[in-house]
Parts: structure tokens; C-alpha cells; sequence
């Protein structure tokens, strides 16, 4: 007996039978065995072991059995990759059937089936499908085309699919329309940058005919693609809002979330005293209202929807409040969202129905409910400042039914009263008092001490009350010891005769005997204030408290606005961005409302970007990762050491950089054509600012024609444009431009807080860059900003920084630190700041360097539509450092030679020829860096166009 | 059936027809034939611009039927004042016509109707401007539009109830009666009245006689049902007793919410009237 017996296959067992009953002849047979086969795999049987034998049943005209090989083939080719290469010739056979459901399930399946091998024989028949006469076969080879691209992107564009995939949105059938662009939306996701959904308004109209005619699947697929697409002014919008609004009276509750994104998103664009506004409004109120009236469930995804649409539109529901009324067999997280969107609706008009509500809610049975609506209560008191007497009562009659929960609950949020209306309701305290034994939770002991504290003049037996906590302080949670520590101090610097022993007493017991390191430094604050200056201890610890804002739990408006783009996803279901929850390169594209259009400019539009960037000009933000951030922490973001005065040493030492440094590679392949007088120019910073005009004025010979017109005016100034956008930065919007003027460099920012919190500590540091452009000063913002206030600073730059060459050369990579992050933006700096005062070269040693640098160092270019005559373009340009040496009248046209020097020692020699009559001109540079030449003309064509 | 997580087919229509449900005698010709109920022709309504209907639609009987069901959604406090009444409705139809009918159905009142939401089917343009139902019936029973009608238009509740439900301190007894009466009803009858209370914790049993109907009381989750059935106008249906109460202890804070469902038949308490119903695209005589 040997062990080979063990591994020699079994003749028995139900494989076995099932493979012989797979080869039997009878078709019956056959089909029965495969069905067994697919009932073992869908229970988790491996019958892997039986692909040859499925494979073979594949050929057959039964449709049944057909599709139950192809089950199995979707399931098991991956594990088995060689054999099934059996099955495609079969696939491409079925792929000509003439029956069009037999080729769209060919290909259907194919797509399934993750083979490589495979899916090189699969381009073939998708191909011919997607142009099948059948619309059944091409919206399936739509879906296909989408199934083969997160297989293998590369092969789907270099087989050209994704065209043929957009000339199918042109096509004749509703159904394989929405298949397209569902298929191309989802391609373009996991490739955020290919722009695969160029939508103009000539597809944007085909969709919208597609929209009424095809299932209600694809039309939610058409509306998320329109969601997408940014119209052009605020007609095309609203012709498109016209034209989606019929789908807000689906019965498919999707589509109407669908349709509300879209309408939602382009309503931006629309100006607030168009008819048309008031009347979309209207008709968005109905069907969010109806969306309520379904199973609980889709009730509160609905309502977590409209959560995000009232706070970014209230004025949508607002005569709507009654839906949001709780119902009695409402499941406890509907009526919890329910109540929130009332307090959010809440306002004058309809208080006194809220508040009645609200009270009916407090006697509730539900302990998380009740107490949520007792919050509420407080909420509409801050909330509606005519009200807060009502609520104040309210509250009061809750507190006398003595319900635990209820009176702890009500005690915390009349402490929000007290913060928000100092010195009003004083009167309850009495009231408050009177339930001090019954409160148990750490929340409401540490409110009621608070209030105690506060108004300790107020309460005649405030020491005793403070003492008689004072007996358990090491069994209180830190909230409450803490405030029990300050309301005890408070209360000294109040009533400083009667409670001495007592203030000794806590803070001993905070200092000495707590191990809690928060409550101990504060023990030693006070201790050390009240020991050292009893005056200036009062100033700080009774200092006057800000009042409490209205709404505290508002979504910041940049994550709202991203929200609100999401409408009918998951992601407004969690209120969280999707790149919050999704794993991988899916879902992390920002999306983003329009802008209102230039003429909706009314008050009130916070949402509004203070400046307007010119369209194309959208500065690309770093992403927070890799070995830029790296690169980036190297450099210190605390403030920079040292001051605006620069010490000559470090001009030597920038200087010994700028010869070290990354400038080898800019100066190309001639290091013996830079001659050393030219290049030890000082750097900017070091030019005296007092000098002024150019130094080159001095020097000036009998050419000099332009002497030192308009100098003093400084140099050409871009608009500001935003750099960091509030959505990337955590609420912080950062536009800027750069100035030059008297020699020095400066970069004008203006930081606008767009989040809910208050912004501090910011700081600035730039990348190592090609002109060692380094901030000279610190960030010098004086006062915290507060959210929604906006504040412009010149930061004076200089060009002693470490220097490495960008790509393109006048890239600037900037890192902004605040109290909340440090974010990083990039942005294009424009050239002509860098040109020096002392950029005027001699005549004669103009002609040298001219014929001295090759000829193909010289680069030509046009400036078109630029109707200037010499005069004008020298002294424009001289305003700007660019100098004229000579000026040469040839043929009627007017030739400007012209010198200017970067701050690194780079001279760029020019020949501006000017056509009387002619609007552009030819402009010639010379340079023995000529990767400058591009930079430089681009500077000429700003300056001149200006 | 989803493809690539795309919905592929959701029209029942048309998934009966790429498998037929199986029925007696299909089984049974499908064992003489050999045939399955696979279908193996492409659904023809699949593509066309009425998904949701099939061709060759055959009934001897053609005949169509439309339920207009409505549900009154109502909070009422305790003194009987409605402090929010809204009104869902739907119209159910099953509709077993032959071929390819085109139908339009108008209402006597539909400004009444505040939102809407159809069936695919419906055209929307022709409600838009004509306030007329125009479609082309998917094949069975489907929902043809549901609909909600808000406060605005007030809603009549047809029922009361009369409550004396009282906690005395320091006592543990409580009394308990309530009555439900019709009120507004347009002469039809209340039907399937079922009421329910969620009574406060400190009730520890209530010995209840209802007038009519059965009651139960359930001690643990205090859950007070009873089934009263039809209310007849002549001897209103009243449930009375006592309540015995927690020993010692004050009288329970919460009030009990009383729960009250109930049917009444041939009565669209909306006052939404169908008008007519009208056939065209076929030449054969409905009903």
C-alpha cells in the first residue's frame, strides 16, 4: 500500500458527475448539469475544475443555456486565463448572430471578464457593436467601453473608442445617448484631468432632448452630466433650467434629486430680480415637500438634501415649516433631522408656531429626542432675537416639570441665552437655582457653574452654592472642575472679602492634588495673576465676552457650495465631501458652483469672489503630497529671521548661491559667454532705494533719447488674480499680483477668510525658484481675521533666495501657513518685475554683445494689435526698466534697440522694429540665456498692451 | 438587472417579456416543446419611445380600471383644532387593453392638485398647459400619478375623538374614556377604525370596556390598541375605565398621543373628482 493513492484523482464525488453529465448528448441534459454547476458556484462551491467542460456547452443556440455558460465564464476566467481563450471564438461568432440580443450579450459579457488576453480580441467586435444598426447593441457596447477602460485606459484610446463613444451622444436613440454619457461620466471620473465631457451648447441640446425620452435611469445619468457643465452667461442657464424642471414632477424620486442639483447649481448663475428666479424658486418647494411623503428611508435622505438646500437657499422652504412637524410613529433619526431643518426655517414670521411645536416635543417619551427639541428651543432664542422672552418662559415652564433630562438640558442652553443677551434674563436665576441638586450630567453641572460664576454678585449664596461642588471636585469630570475653578475665581474678584479661604481652597486642589495638566496650568494661571497683580487678574478673567454668533452649526459655505454639487449622492447624505469617504482616485474632483454672473451683483452675494479672475487663469494648487511637500517643510515656515535690510554678507552669500546654484542649467550649455562683469550685478535688495530712477541715467550718453521719462511711475502692475482659492485652503482665499517699483519687489496679496473661524498666526515661504525669489519681511498680518473679512498686505520680496530652475522659468511655488494648515499654491510670476534700474547698456558695448551672441540665441516674435509709435513704446517700456540705447529710422520703419538686466546679471538685448500704420510689431531678443527670451517677450506684450 | 453597476432594465413590462412568469399552462407546453421561458427575442418595447409597453397586447375583455386612493396625513391637538392636515393621494390603474390605446383622463377640479408626480408615461406638456392626463397605459397594473395636497386647501378631517384621559396626584387610579364619532363623512361609512395609544410610563394596567370592538394593552411597552371597526353614527363607539397607576408617584409628565387610522370607501376626501376618460388609437369599444 503506498501514499500515490492520495493524489491520484477521484473517479467518484459529484464533480465527476456533474463533468460526465456537462459531455452527455442530450441537450436536456446538458442544461440541467450546467445549472447545478451555477447553483454550486452562487453557494461558493469551487467547480473551477469543470471550465472545459462548461466551455464546451457554449456553442449552442439555446439562449437559456447560453447565458448560463456565460455566467459561469464571468466567474471563473480569471482564475482559469488560458482557457478562456477557448471561449472567444465564440464570443466573436455570437458578436455577428443575427439576433441583436444574442450580440449584446456577446459583448455585455466579454466586458465582464477581466482578461487581459481576452480583452485584446474583444476590441474587434465593441468595435463593429458600437456602430451595430441595432440602438439595443450600441448602448450596450456604450456600457463596454467604459468596463474596458478600467481594465486597460491605454488600449481604449489608442483603439479610439472614446470618440466613438462621444459621436454616440449625437445618437438618434434616447436609451444609448444616456448609456454614452453614463458611460463617459464615469470614465472621465477616474480620469479627472482628461476632459472627455467637452460639452458645448450643441451636445447640451441633444442631451436635453435625449432627457425627456429615455428611462428614468438615464435621465438621472443625463442631469448628473449637466450638473457637470458650466454655461456660458445666465440665458443659456436658465434655458436649460426651463427645460429640466418637467423632471421635477417624476415619480422617481432620484430624478427629482437630480433635477434639483441641476437647477440648484445653474440658479447661481441666474440674477436675483429676474422673474424667472422667483418662479423656479417656487416650483423647487413641491416636489422637495413630496419627497417626504415616502417610506422613512427616503425620507431622510431627502431631508438630509434639503438640510444642505436651506442652508444655502432658505427662502426655497420657507413657507414650507409645516412638513417639517414631527410625526408621532416618525422613526427617532427622521425626527431629529426633521428638527433641525425647523430651527433652520425658523424665523419671525412663523416663531410662535415653532416654539408650540417644540414645547409638544419636550414631553415626549424619547429622552435623545426630547432633549434635542429643548436645544432647539434655546436655538430659536439666539436665533430669533424677538422671540428669546418666548423661548426664555418656555424653557422656564419646562424646567418647573422637573424632568431630569429636560431641566439639565434647558440649564445648558440657557446659558447660550446668557452669552448671546447679557444682563436680560437675569431673573430665572432664582428659578435655575432652585434645581442645582438635581443635576447629575457633566454638561449641566458645568453650565449652572458657569452661570454662578457669572452673575456671583447676583446670588446671595453663591459661595455656598460653589462649595458645595467643591466637596467632590476629584469626582467631576475635567469640564466641570474646570469651570468650577474659574467660576470660584470669578467669584473672588467679585466678592474678594468672604471667599478667600475658598479660592485657596480650589486652587490647592487644582494645582497640588489633580494629575489633569489642563486644569493644573490653569490653577497656575490664576494663581500666579491673582498673586501678582489682583487689578489686571480682574481685567482678564471678567473680561467682556463676545456675544455668541447666531448660527453655530451652519456647514462652512465652501463645503456647502461643494455640497450642494453633490445633491443626490451619498455624499450629501454624510455631509462630507466625497474625498472624505472614497478610497482611491475615484470622486476626488472638486466640484464647484458657477460664479454668479457679473450682473446678479447685489449686497448681499458673500459666495462672490472679491476679485474676479480672468477666465484661464485658474493657478494650480500644489497637491499636499510627495516630495514637494517635502522640499517645502525644509524650509522653516516660522517668520523669516532677518528684516528688510539685508546684510551685505548675505548678498554675498545669495550671490555665491546665484553662481553655485541652479544656474548652470539656465545658462544652457555656453558658462564661458557669461562674462563676469555682467554677472556680479548686486541683486535688487541691495540697490539703495533712494537711487530710484535708473542708475543707467547717470551714465546716460548723447543716444540716450528717453531721459528718464516717467521713471518714477513704476513698472507695469497685473490685476490681482486669485492664486489659492477658499475651497482648497480650509476658507482661505489668497489673490495677489507682484509690483516692482523703485527697485524694490513686492508682492501685493489679499487674504480673505471665507470659513467660520478665526484665521491667526499666518506666515509665508516660497520654494527654492528660478530667480531666488525669497520673501524679505514676514508675513505681517496685525489683527486676527475674522471670518468674511479680507485684508491686503505688500509683502517686499528679494532675490537672494536659493535658486533652482522651474519649469516654466518664472514658476512660483508659495507655502501659507495659518493657525488651521499650511497650504501650497503655485503661480506664474510676470518677468519684467526682475528688470533692474541699471539695465541701460553702452552703445558700444550694445554692438559688441549683439554680434558677440550667436545667431541662435535670437528669437523673433510678433506683437500684434499693439498701434503705438517709438516715442510711446520707449517710454512706456522705460517705465518699466526696459531701456532704449539707440534708435534708427530704416525704410520708414522705426527700430528701438533695447538693454535690460534680471536681477540675477541675465542681459537681454532687443530690437523692436515699428511700422508706422502697421498695429503689430517685431520684436527681436538676444540673450545668452535664451530660455529668458519667451518670458521677456511675454513681459513686452503685457507692458505694451497696457 | 444591472450592467456595470448601470441599471439595465427596471420596466417590469419588459422583464416579463425576456422571462416569462411561469404559469400552469406554460409549464405545460414548455414540456411538450421543449421551450423554456427564457425569451429569445429582444423586447421590443425596449427601444421604442414607450418603453413601458409592450406590442401585441391581446384581451378578450378590454376593460380598464383606476383607483383613487387617498391618505390624510394629520396632527390634531387636544382640544380638536388640526394643526397640520396634508393630503397624499395616487391613482392606481390596471388597465387590460388591446394593442396600443391612447388614453386621457380629465379631472372636474385638478387645480386642487398642489404637486404631481407621474408615471413615465404621462405627457407632461399636455398637463402643463391642458391640466389632462394623456398617456399610453403600460400593460397591468401600474401607479399612474401620486399627488399631495397640502394645508392650504383645508383638509375636513371626518372623524373626533373625544378624550377625558386624567391623572390624579397622589392617587392610583386614573380614568380613561374616549369616543370616536363621524363628522363630515358625505353619508358613507367609517370603516377599519383602529386606534392606539402610547400611554406614559407610570401606568402599570388599565381595565378598559370598549362599546365596541376588542382592546388590548400591552404592560411592558404601554401600548394601548383597539380595533374598533365600523363606527355606526346612531351608537358612537366609546372605550371607558380606569387606569391603575404607580403607588406614590406624581402624576406622569407626558400626555398620551392618540393614534387613530381608519378606511372610508368611495370618498376622496380631497374632493378630486374624475371628469372622463377617453380612448383613442383603437377602434374597439372599452367596458
Amino acid at each position: 500500500m503506498t501514499d500515490s493513492k492520495y493524489f491520484t484523482t477521484t473517479k467518484k464525488g459529484e464533480i465527476f458527475e456533474l463533468k460526465a453529465e456537462l459531455n452527455s448528448d442530450k441537450k436536456e441534459k446538458k442544461k440541467e448539469a450546467v445549472k447545478k454547476v451555477i447553483a454550486s458556484m452562487t453557494v461558493g462551491k469551487d467547480v473551477s475544475a469543470l471550465f472545459p467542460d462548461v466551455v464546451n456547452c457554449m456553442q449552442t443556440d439555446n439562449l437559456e443555456l447560453k447565458k448560463l455558460v456565460y455566467l459561469y465564464l464571468m466567474n471563473y476566467a480569471k482564475s482559469q486565463p488560458d482557457m478562456a481563450i477557448m471561449a472567444v471564438n465564440t464570443f466573436v461568432k455570437d458578436c455577428e448572430d443575427p439576433n441583436p440580443l444574442i450580440r449584446a450579450l456577446a459583448v455585455r459579457t466579454m466586458g465582464c471578464i477581466r482578461v487581459d488576453k481576452i480583452t485584446e480580441y474583444l476590441c474587434e467586435p465593441l468595435r463593429k457593436c458600437l456602430k451595430d444598426e441595432d440602438p439595443y447593441v450600441r448602448k450596450t457596447a456604450a456600457v463596454c467601453v467604459a468596463k474596458l477602460h478600467d481594465i486597460n485606459a491605454q488600449l481604449v484610446e489608442d483603439q479610439g473608442f472614446l470618440d466613438t463613444l462621444k459621436d454616440l451622444i449625437s445618437d438618434s436613440n434616447p436609451m444609448v445617448v444616456a448609456n454614452a454619457v453614463a458611460a463617459l461620466s464615469e470614465i472621465a471620473e477616474s480620469h479627472p484631468s482628461s476632459n472627455l465631457l467637452d460639452l458645448n451648447p450643441q451636445s447640451i441640446n441633444k442631451l436635453l432632448t435625449a432627457l425627456n425620452e429615455c428611462t428614468e435611469w438615464g435621465q438621472i445619468f443625463i442631469l448628473d452630466c449637466l450638473a457637470n457643465y458650466m454655461p456660458k452667461d445666465d440665458r443659456e442657464a436658465q434655458s436649460i433650467c426651463e427645460r429640466v424642471t418637467p423632471r421635477l414632477s417624476h415619480a422617481n424620486s432620484a430624478v427629482v434629486l437630480s433635477a434639483v442639483k441641476v437647477l440648484m447649481k445653474f440658479m447661481e448663475m441666474l440674477s436675483k430680480d429676474l422673474d424667472y428666479y422667483g418662479t423656479l424658486l417656487k416650483k423647487l418647494a413641491p416636489p422637495l415637500v413630496t419627497l417626504l411623503s415616502a417610506e422613512p428611508e427616503l425620507q431622510y435622505v431627502a431631508l438630509r438634501n434639503i438640510n444642505l438646500i436651506v442652508q444655502k437657499r432658505p427662502e426655497i422652504l420657507k413657507h414650507e415649516m409645516k412638513v417639517f412637524f414631527v410625526k408621532y410613529n416618525d422613526p427617532i433619526y427622521v425626527k431629529l433631522e426633521k428638527l433641525d431643518i425647523m430651527i433652520r426655517l425658523a424665523s419671525q414670521a412663523n416663531i410662535a408656531q415653532v416654539l408650540a411645536e417644540l414645547k409638544e416635543y419636550a414631553t415626549e417619551v424619547d429622552v435623545d429626542f426630547v432633549r434635542k427639541a429643548v436645544r432647539a428651543i434655546g436655538r430659536c432664542a439666539i436665533k430669533v432675537e424677538q422671540s428669546a422672552e418666548r423661548c426664555v418662559s418656555t424653557l422656564l415652564d419646562l424646567i418647573q416639570t422637573k424632568v431630569n433630562y429636560v431641566v439639565q438640558e434647558a440649564i445648558v442652553v440657557i446659558k447660550d441665552i446668557f452669552r448671546k443677551y447679557p444682563n436680560k434674563y437675569e431673573s430665572v436665576i432664582a428659578t435655575l437655582c432652585e434645581n442645582l441638586d438635581s443635576l447629575d450630567e457633566p454638561e449641566a453641572r458645568a453650565a449652572m457653574i458657569w452661570i454662578v460664576g457669572e452673575y456671583a454678585e447676583r446670588i446671595d449664596n453663591a459661595d455656598e452654592l460653589l462649595e458645595s461642588f467643591l466637596e467632590g471636585f476629584h469626582d467631576e469630570s475635567t469640564q466641570v472642575q474646570l469651570q468650577l475653578l474659574t467660576a470660584i475665581v470669578k467669584l473672588f474678584l467679585k466678592k474678594p472679602t468672604e471667599t478667600q479661604e475658598l479660592v485657596q481652597q480650589v486652587l490647592s486642589l487644582a494645582t497640588q492634588d489633580s494629575d489633569n495638566p489642563d486644569l493644573r496650568d490653569r490653577g497656575y494661571i490664576y494663581w500666579r495673576l491673582l498673586s501678582t497683580d489682583p487689578v489686571a487678574a480682574k481685567e482678564v478673567v471678567l473680561a467682556e465676552k463676545p456675544l455668541i454668533s447666531e448660527e453655530t452649526d451652519l456647514i462652512e459655505p465652501t463645503l456647502l457650495d461643494e455640497l450642494i454639487c453633490y445633491i443626490g449622492t451619498l455624499a450629501s447624505v454624510y455631509h462630507k465631501p466625497p474625498s472624505a469617504f472614497v478610497e482611491g482616485g475615484r470622486g476626488v474632483v472638486h466640484k464647484s458652483l458657477p460664479p454668479r454672473t457679473a450682473s446678479s451683483e447685489s449686497a448681499e452675494s458673500p459666495e462672490t469672489a472679491p476679485t474676479g479672475a480672468p477666465p484661464g487663469e485658474q493657478p494650480d494648487v500644489i497637491p499636499a503630497q510627495g516630495d514637494l511637500l517635502g522640499d517645502l517643510l525644509n524650509l522653516d515656515l516660522g517668520p523669516p529671521v532677518s528684516g528688510p535690510p539685508l546684510a551685505t554678507s548675505s548678498v554675498q552669500m545669495g550671490a555665491v548661491d546665484l553662481l553655485g546654484g541652479g544656474l548652470d542649467s539656465l545658462m544652457g550649455d555656453e558658462p564661458e559667454g557669461i562674462g563676469g562683469t555682467n554677472f556680479v550685478a548686486p541683486p535688487t535688495a541691495a540697490v539703495p532705494a533712494n537711487l530710484g530712477a535708473p542708475i543707467g541715467s547717470g551714465l546716460s550718453d548723447l543716444f540716450d533719447l528717453t531721459s528718464g521719462v516717467g521713471t518714477l511711475s513704476g513698472s507695469y502692475v497685473a490685476p490681482k488674480a486669485v492664486w489659492l482659492p477658499a475651497m482648497k485652503a480650509k476658507g482661505l482665499e489668497i489673490s495677489g499680483t507682484f509690483t516692482r517699483q523703485v527697485g524694490s519687489i513686492s508682492m501685493d496679496l489679499q487674504l480673505t477668510n471665507k470659513a467660520l473661524q478665526v484665521m491667526t498666526d499666518f506666515a509665508i515661504q516660497f520654494n527654492r525658484n528660478s530667480f531666488g525669489l525669497a520673501p524679505a519681511a514676514p508675513l505681517q498680518v496685525h489683527a486676527p481675521l475674522s471670518p468674511n473679512q479680507t485684508v491686503e498686505i505688500s509683502l517686499p520680496l528679494s532675490t537672494v533666495g536659493s535658486v533652482m530652475k522651474m519649469e516654466p522659468l518664472n514658476n512660483l511655488q508659495v507655502a501659507v501657513k495659518n493657525n488651521i494648515d499650511v497650504f501650497y499654491f503655485s503661480t506664474l510670476y510676470p518677468l519684467h518685475i526682475l528688470f533692474v534700474e541699471d539695465g541701460k547698456m553702452d552703445r558700444q558695448m550694445f554692438l559688441a554683445t549683439w554680434k558677440d551672441i550667436p545667431n541662435e540665441n535670437e528669437a523673433q516674435f510678433q506683437i500684434r494689435d499693439c498701434p503705438l509709435n517709438a516715442e510711446a513704446a520707449s517710454s512706456k517700456l522705460q517705465s518699466s526698466n526696459i531701456f532704449t540705447v539707440a534708435k534708427r529710422n530704416v525704410e520708414g520703419q522705426d527700430m528701438l534697440y533695447q538693454s535690460l538686466k534680471l536681477t540675477n546679471g541675465i542681459w537681454v538685448l532687443a530690437e523692436l522694429r515699428i511700422q508706422p500704420g502697421n498695429p503689430s510689431c517685431t520684436l527681436s531678443l538676444k540673450c545668452r540665456a535664451p530660455e529668458v527670451s519667451q518670458h521677456v517677450y511675454q513681459a513686452y506684450e503685457t507692458i505694451l498692451k497696457n | 438587472m444591472l450592467d456595470n453597476g448601470f441599471p439595465l432594465a427596471t420596466e417590469s413590462n419588459i422583464l416579463k417579456e425576456l422571462i416569462k412568469p411561469p404559469t400552469i399552462l406554460r409549464t405545460v407546453v414548455n414540456t411538450i416543446t421543449g421551450s423554456t421561458n427564457v425569451g429569445d427575442q429582444l423586447p421590443t418595447g425596449q427601444l421604442s419611445v414607450v418603453p413601458w409597453r409592450r406590442t401585441g397586447v391581446k384581451y378578450t375583455n378590454n376593460e380598464a380600471y383606476f383607483d383613487v386612493i387617498e391618505e390624510i396625513d394629520a396632527i390634531i391637538d387636544k382640544s380638536g383644532s388640526t394643526i397640520t392636515a396634508e393630503i397624499q393621494g395616487v391613482i392606481d390603474a390596471c388597465v387590460k387593453l388591446t394593442g396600443m390605446p391612447d388614453l386621457t383622463l380629465s379631472f372636474m377640479n385638478p387645480r386642487l392638485l398642489d404637486d404631481v408626480s407621474f408615471h413615465p408615461c404621462v405627457r407632461f406638456k399636455r398637463w402643463e398647459s391642458e391640466r389632462i392626463l394623456s398617456f399610453i397605459p403600460p400593460d397591468g397594473n401600474f401607479r399612474l400619478l401620486s399627488y399631495h395636497v397640502s394645508a392650504q386647501n383645508l383638509v375636513a378631517i371626518p372623524v373626533y375623538v373625544k378624550h377625558n384621559i386624567s391623572f390624579r396626584d397622589s392617587s392610583s387610579l386614573g380614568r380613561f374614556e374616549i369616543t370616536v364619532g363621524p363628522k363630515q363623512t358625505m353619508g358613507k361609512t367609517i370603516e377599519g377604525v383602529t386606534v392606539t395609544s402610547q400611554m406614559p410610563k407610570g401606568v402599570l394596567n388599565m381595565s378598559l370596556t370598549p362599546s365596541q370592538g376588542t382592546h388590548t394593552f400591552d404592560p411592558v411597552t404601554k401600548m394601548l390598541s383597539w380595533d374598533v371597526g365600523k363606527i355606526n353614527p346612531q351608537k358612537l363607539p366609546s372605550l371607558k375605565g380606569t387606569m391603575s397607576l404607580q403607588a406614590g408617584a406624581s402624576k406622569p409628565d407626558e400626555n398620551p398621543t392618540i393614534n387613530l387610522q381608519f378606511k372610508i370607501q368611495q370618498l376622496a376626501i380631497s374632493g378630486l373628482k374624475v371628469n372622463r376618460l377617453d380612448m383613442y388609437g383603437e377602434k374597439y369599444k372599452p367596458f
